[in-house]
């Protein structure tokens, strides 16, 4: 069975009241995800990404259909440690997650949570901080940190706890460029090095395409999935869902339009300029 | 007057005196002109917001001087609430810009404020949802209950609801979806062309920044690094990598073709602008229809 396994997921936020039509949030969710495995989720606004995320570590629990982690189901409540211990999630708003007033305390809430040993801690806390690049700041206060600074601290958080798979719910919306390069490039490498199982939730096309797998979703529902280059081809189907394609394929896509012969879109910046240089010369 | 916003050896340290003393602004001296486009861009925690918070008077400058129409909008501290109306600021994080039971009454909250009332006051809120993207709908549900986007949306209709003579928008796309996006920035683009407000722009996304400035703040380390026309700022790729920043994707793939060899123009900053380019190149090969 795979390593998480979505099963059927129906979820409403609003209370069953009569006269008022129930609309779900997450609207028939079916989805495995395998151990070691690097998934992109993308959607508009609304579309109900958040509300999935945090099914997978029972932070919220399906009203009909069965989410499974590691052979266990969410909704029984002896297994919800388990299931956070091995399923991490960074949250959208980094304010939400950060709980202690210094920031190596953050960091290192969850571990304590577990009951890890204070000298694994140490290690762990200093380890993840350095991982997002904010080791100098570890006896700052979190609140007084810029928002991208906040951002990597919420990872470090959960980070620290070392799950086998970590959910990141838009973790670089307020980062840098070469900070979100950092961040990708320490989950590209947890992910290779460590199999540790990544699931990203973006509005960055350049990012989704890094996937193994790029699961696109709209009202509730998933709508089409599979590898980034399967899925980038069909920029039509993509704009229809609100979404985008990296500015490569965006071009590539426009000179196709006009009659240049592309065999597969280019979805990186090395990518389209083999191409181009190919189709000049 | 020519000139809407003077910055004079603009400055400002957190926590001045602590052991976490962080000077986050120094020595800034820049001036905006009326009705220009301006974007912000620079590393995280480089000042970037810091610097917004004190041209509206939300944060007092240790140092130096903020001239809103040639005036110190500290000359009289009292009156600091009238240049808020005038300075309209989006904050990073909406969430704390959003406090009222409903959305409607979110967005109507800084135009009631500065007096507008009845039905120019519901047709400002109105407008400004619609301008933003917000479906009449949500307008009537607690904007606790809003996706990401969504309280970002309404953050944003609700200064544009005061129609600020001076629009900062600190970040306003970041968490957007793809078209939400490219709709919110042509909104603005549009708001300033209709209304001839300045506007400043802070954001992370190089491809935003390059379609929309006519100039670029470039902070560093909370030092005013470059002051240019977007154009001269994405020509000096190399120096912004050193800020933490980047050029847009396109521009680099520009840039890497005129390497090689390739007649393409410098400085192309969207994908437009390189499609327009290539095409004549692609035609003299044969490559097009
Ligand atoms: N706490 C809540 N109470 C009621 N409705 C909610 C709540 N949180 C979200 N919703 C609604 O559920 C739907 C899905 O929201 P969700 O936050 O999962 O979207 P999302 O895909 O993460 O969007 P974004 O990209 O904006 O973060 C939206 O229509 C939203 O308005
Ligand atoms: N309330 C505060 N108290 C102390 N230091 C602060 C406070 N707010 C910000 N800082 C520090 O001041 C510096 C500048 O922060 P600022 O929020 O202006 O950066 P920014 O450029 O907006 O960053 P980002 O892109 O992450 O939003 C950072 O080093 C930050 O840690
Ligand atoms: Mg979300
Ligand atoms: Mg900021």
């Amino acid at each position: 069975m795979s390593f998480i396994s979505i099963q059927d997921v129906f979820f409403s936020y609003d209370e069953v009241e009569e006269g008022k039509p129930v609309r779900n949030a997450v609207d028939g969710v079916s989805l495995d995800i395998e151990r070691g495995e690097f998934v992109a989720v993308i959607g508009h606004n609304g579309c109900g990404k958040s509300t999935l995320a945090k099914q997978l570590n029972a932070m919220l629990l399906p009203d009909s259909g069965k989410v499974i982690v590691d052979g266990d189901d969410t909704s029984v409540e002896e297994k919800t440690f388990d299931i956070r211990e091995k399923v991490g999630l960074v949250l959208q708003n980094p304010d939400n997650q950060l709980v202690a007033s210094i920031v190596e305390e953050d960091v290192a809430f969850g571990p304590e949570n577990l009951g890890v040993a204070p000298d694994e801690i140490r290690r762990r806390v200093d380890e993840a901080l350095k991982a997002v690049d904010m080791y100098e700041y570890r006896t700052h206060a979190p609140f007084k940190l810029s928002g991208g600074q906040k951002q990597r601290i919420a990872i470090a958080g959960i980070l620290a706890i070392r799950p086998q798979c970590i959910v990141l719910d838009e973790p670089t919306a307020m980062l840098d460029p070469s900070g979100r390069e950092e961040v990708i490039s320490t989950l590209l490498r947890l992910n290779r090095e460590q199999q540790m199982t990544v699931v990203l939730i973006t509005h960055f096309m350049d990012e989704a395409v890094l996937a193994d797998r790029v699961v696109v979703m709209d009202s509730g529902r998933i709508v089409t999935q599979g590898t980034p280059e399967t899925v980038f081809s069909q920029v039509e189907l993509l704009k229809r869902h609100r979404l985008d394609v990296p500015q490569s394929a965006e071009l590539a896509y426009k000179l196709r339009g006009c009659g240049l012969k592309i065999d597969k879109i280019p979805l990186t910046q090395e990518d389209c300029v083999a191409m181009l240089e190919e189709a000049m010369r | 007057m020519n000139c809407v916003l003077e910055l004079k050896n603009l400055g400002f340290v957190y926590g001045k005196g602590t052991p976490f003393e962080k000077r986050a602004v120094d020595n800034v001296s820049l001036t905006i002109k009326r009705g220009e486009f301006i974007g912000v861009i620079g590393h995280t925690g480089s000042g970037k917001s810091t610097l917004m918070q004190m041209l509206n008077g939300l944060m007092r400058p240790g140092e130096g001087q903020v001239l809103l129409d040639g005036r110190d909008i500290w000359e009289q501290p009292k009156k600091i609430r009238e240049v808020r109306f005038k300075v309209g600021m989006v904050f990073q994080y909406p969430e704390y810009q959003l406090f009222e039971e409903t959305v409607y009454r979110d967005i109507a909250f800084g135009a009631k404020n500065k007096g507008l009332e009845g039905d120019a006051l519901d047709k400002a809120v109105r407008d400004a949802a619609d301008f933003t993207g917000l479906k009449p709908a949500l307008l009537d549900k607690s904007p606790f209950d809003l996706s990401g986007g969504e309280k970002r949306r309404a953050a944003i209709a609700g200064v544009i609801a005061m129609n600020p003579e001076v629009l900062v928008l600190d970040e306003p796309t970041a968490g957007l979806d793809p078209m939400g996006r490219e709709v919110l920035l042509s909104q603005i683009t549009r708001y300033h062309k209709e209304c001839h407000n300045t506007v400043l722009l802070v954001s992370h996304s190089m491809e935003d920044i390059a379609r929309v400035a006519d100039r670029i703040i470039v902070m560093n380390k909370g030092k005013l690094a470059m002051f240019e026309p977007t154009k001269e700022v994405f020509r000096r790729g190399d120096e912004l990598s050193r800020y933490g920043l980047k050029v847009p994707q396109i521009t680099n793939i520009m840039q890497a073709l005129r390497r090689r060899g390739f007649d393409v123009p410098e400085g192309v900053l969207t994908v437009d602008e390189a499609f327009d380019a290539l095409l004549p190149l692609l035609q003299k090969e044969g490559k097009l229809w």
